[in-house]
């Protein structure tokens, strides 16, 4: 098995703790840090983008470029998930309002409640991604001991399937599926939302189907478009604002 | 401390598609009223415009024209025997939370519903027997005939743009309109929009099966339009974003761009948005009632607004809603069946197939709220014989599109991998390539169906929530397979490259995926206090100045959409009150 090289997360947590080794402070360094705290080659040109998380740790960060990266691999039809944004958007995504549980009914008594009654857990879309990422590295950690950026492809996919048929099933009592839905559904958000979110960048989610975006008026081409491919180049909320 | 303000003629709660009707109509004939709305303020040329209307996350996903509820919502559960849970958030149905309510962002499907709802209990008994209905399906007759509703589904239409072909003026069946359709005294106002391929590929397989497709009658304008009340209307552009959105051509016939405007410019009318009323109060004998307490919910003060007359006009779960909080009417009681107000829970069924044809460019994207063709062969007609499939009610089935947007839009193959490259290719390959046909299913009243006050949970005000106890019975799984393999016979005679068949449903009711917003029930009209809420006029035999308009006053869900019978319900309750009531306050049906 081949190791995945070290990633800008080591590199990351290796400045960190040099930073923090330099500031005379006393905090916990693990062993496994201080071994990948050798700066990695690629590391620096990719850094500036995980800065610019707004809500996901390193940990999670390196979850989720792994996640959408392999759900949406680079090939002829489209660019891979961190290509197309989708790790920024979910990133944003649980920044924002709706990872906050705007909207959501957040009184209690809590109660498992059947299929039918919906989403009942005490947890806002952001402390759900973030509970269920720990959990999910703890079954990678237990079945193949690294986390889950750090398996192969054929792991990863084993991974998945667990995770959407619910085979795996989480030590911290978080329902699987609960946290499978919540993050296909924001993948799928990340690929075809509009580009000002962050994800579907330069429209290439909405390439890959023909989707014209935000183009408004199709009058005429209901007649003259009937049964025939629709040339566009699609256009966001951005290019007509 | 409550702030008591000065007695109006009249208060309504709730500024949608009802309430907007009765505050043009009443403050034309010179009452003064009072709109509560629990929103702000929205409007087509500051809110649904381009290009920042043409976003599907934030009104298809995040709900942003809807109620939010994090400060009200329900609890459901499938059966009394289950423990009802709050919905935390929105899913099956999707109301309304701005100045226009559920109208802003509905798809504009218009229909008439006819004697076979209006009289559904005699017209069963009479061909099928009293057997045929069983024991605790608790439908009813209405108490109002299609003749009397056919001048004000007309108004309705008039106002709303309806675009359709009459299938039945006056008696005489007009070829290219629904043949099954009552008999009209005029066409549509506006002649029906144009196919896209989905739906004439639909009619021809309908028609070669020997059933009678036709346009979906849709408040969505084929042409710009000015209705009898000054309002202009846009030609519809086929955007694609219409169910979920405001129309940024005023294209869809919503109230925030027809009645309310107009009542907005009258004197006599005084919009206060942010309002959210709690109660109606009653007087001290509870045959009368005083007016509403509302909440000012950007700064939490409380008024209460007296008024003459109290109109609900809150949609169905609020309007419900507030009767039970407000202590009037006999609550229902499934078990012993007594009491009246929550019985009667309604909403619909349905199923569907998806059809793939290899290299046909059906440009989903292209649609109207509208843009389907139906077939009412099992539905609205009665020669249809529903004893060999054992079941009430019907079902209509159409092909086409209205929305096909893609965070939630991307058909694939039944068997097609959810992720990765092969997931990609089918994604690619098929999102222009497929359509559907769809079935939507009537669904008859039964005794465990119902509202009441939840013992636990409560909502930002502190009140009760309503809970929303809901299951499909045997009548709709019965009809589910019959819809089934109607719609899956039409599809094959298609040929298409793959199918994914309809199957009936059996799963029981859930909150989540969107199904309708077309719940009903729950303060039914009636001919009688015993069995009903409201009378034929939607007054409350309780307090005869309390008025509860909307498909609240259905006592069951037929397969068509509510809101031809809503709007042209709200019409004629304007009149019984400007005719009637005004004159001579009290009961308009005795007893
Ligand atoms: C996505 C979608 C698609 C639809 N498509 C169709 C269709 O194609 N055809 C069809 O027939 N129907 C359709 N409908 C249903 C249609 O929108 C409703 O039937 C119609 O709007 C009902 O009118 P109403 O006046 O009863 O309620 P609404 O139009 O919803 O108005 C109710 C108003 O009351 C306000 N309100 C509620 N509670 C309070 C309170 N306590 N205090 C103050 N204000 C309050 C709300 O904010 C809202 O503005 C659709 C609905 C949705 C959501």
């Amino acid at each position: 098995m081949k190791k995945p090289e070290l990633d800008r997360r080591d590199f990351i947590k290796g400045a960190v703790v040099g930073g923090a080794a330099a500031a005379g402070a006393t905090t916990a360094i693990t062993p496994i840090d201080i071994a990948q705290a050798e700066p990695a080659p690629a590391a620096p040109t990719a850094a500036p983008q995980a800065a610019g998380y707004e809500f996901l740790n390193l940990d999670e960060a390196a979850f989720i470029e792994a996640m959408v990266d392999h759900m949406i691999p680079a090939d002829d039809i489209s660019p891979k998930g961190t290509d197309l944004g989708v790790n920024i958007y979910i990133d944003r995504a649980l920044a924002g309002s709706w990872g906050k549980g705007d909207r959501l009914y957040m009184q209690g008594p809590w109660k498992p409640g059947a299929p039918s009654q919906g989403y009942q857990l005490p947890l806002t879309p952001a402390q759900l991604y973030r509970a269920s990422i720990e959990a999910a590295n703890t079954h990678c950690r237990k079945t193949y001991g690294q986390s889950f950026d750090r398996l192969e492809a054929a792991q990863r996919e084993e991974v998945l399937v667990g995770l959407s048929t619910g085979k795996i099933k989480f030590d911290s009592g978080l329902p699987v599926r609960t946290f499978w839905t919540t993050l296909y559904q924001t993948v799928i958000e990340g690929m075809y939302s509009d580009p000002i979110y962050g994800g579907n960048r330069n429209k290439a989610g909405w390439a890959i189907i023909g989707f014209p975006g935000a183009i408004a008026v199709h009058r005429d081409h209901v007649e003259s478009y009937r049964g025939k491919p629709f040339p566009s180049k699609p256009l966001g909320i951005a290019d007509l604002s | 401390m409550t702030t008591k303000l000065r007695e109006v003629d009249v208060v309504i709660v709730g500024l949608g598609w009802t309430g907007g009707i009765l505050a043009k109509e009443l403050t034309e004939a010179g009452m003064k009223v009072v709109a509560l709305e629990r929103g702000g303020m929205r409007t087509s040329e500051n809110d649904y415009s381009l290009p920042n209307i043409r976003d599907e996350l934030r009104y298809v996903v995040r709900h942003d024209l809807m109620q939010n509820t994090a400060r009200d919502t329900l609890t459901v559960r499938n059966n009394p025997q289950q423990e009802a849970l709050p919905m935390r958030r929105l899913g099956s149905f999707l109301p309304g939370e701005v100045v226009g309510g559920s109208g802003v962002h509905w798809s504009g499907h218009t229909w008439r519903w006819t004697d076979m709802e209006f009289k559904i209990r005699s017209n069963y008994e009479e061909r099928y027997g009293k057997k045929f209905i069983p024991d605790d399906m608790t439908i009813k007759d209405w108490g109002i005939s299609y003749a009397e509703l056919e001048p004000y589904y007309e108004k309705f239409e008039y106002t709303a743009a309806v675009s359709g072909k009459a299938g039945n003026l006056a008696g005489t069946i007009q070829a290219g309109g629904n043949p099954f359709e009552a008999p009209r005294a005029r066409d549509y106002p506006l002649p029906p929009l144009t196919p896209i391929l989905a739906s004439e590929m639909f009619s021809d397989a309908a028609r070669n099966a020997g059933y009678h497709p036709f346009p979906r009658p849709s408040a969505n304008a084929s042409q710009p339009y000015t209705n009898p009340d000054g309002s202009k209307f846009g030609g519809c552009q086929y955007c694609g974003y219409c169910q979920r959105f405001g129309c940024e051509a005023n294209a869809k016939g919503s109230a925030h761009m027809t009645v309310i405007p107009i009542a907005m410019r009258n004197p006599n009318f005084e919009l206060r948005t942010h309002a959210w009323a709690t109660r109606v109060n009653k007087d001290s004998d509870g045959k009368r009632v005083t007016g509403v307490t509302y909440t000012n919910v950007l700064n939490g003060e409380e008024f209460e607004q007296p008024a003459s007359i109290v109109l609900l006009c809150a949609y169905v779960l609020n309007n419900v809603h507030l009767l039970l909080l407000s202590g009037i009417g006999a609550p229902y009681e499934p078990v012993a069946q007594t009491g009246v107000v929550g019985k009667n829970y309604c909403y619909q069924t349905g199923a569907g197939a998806t059809l793939f044809f290899d290299g046909k460019y059906f440009n989903p994207f292209m649609n109207a709220g509208g843009s389907n063709a139906t077939i009412d062969d099992f539905n609205t007609n009665w020669a249809f014989d529903r004893a060999p499939h054992d079941f009430l009610g019907g079902f209509n089935v159409s092909g086409g599109f209205n929305t096909a947007l893609p965070i939630g839009y991307r058909p694939v193959p039944s068997g097609t991998p959810q992720w990765g490259t092969a997931w990609k290719q089918a994604t690619a390959k098929w999102y222009q390539t497929a359509m559907t046909i769809n079935a939507s299913g009537s669904v008859m009243a039964n005794r465990y169906n119902c509202f009441d006050l939840d013992p636990t949970y409560r909502n930002a005000f502190g009140q009760p929530l309503m809970r929303m106890t809901f299951d499909y019975k045997d009548n709709e799984h019965k009809m589910g397979v019959h819809a089934a393999g109607v719609i899956n016979d039409i599809a094959k005679s298609m040929n298409p490259t793959k199918l994914n068949s309809a199957t009936a449903r059996t799963d029981p009711w859930t909150v989540v995926p969107y199904q309708s917003t077309h719940n009903t029930g729950g303060a039914i009209m009636g001919s009688n206090p015993r069995d009903s809420v409201l009378n034929k006029y939607l007054q409350s035999w309780d307090c005869h100045n309390l008025f509860v308009i909307g498909a609240n006053a259905f006592p069951h869900n037929s397969s068509y959409n509510p809101t031809g019978p809503v709007g042209a319900l709200a019409y004629w309750t304007a009149d019984a009150i400007k005719n009637h009531y005004v004159k001579n306050p009290g009961p308009l049906v005795q007893a």
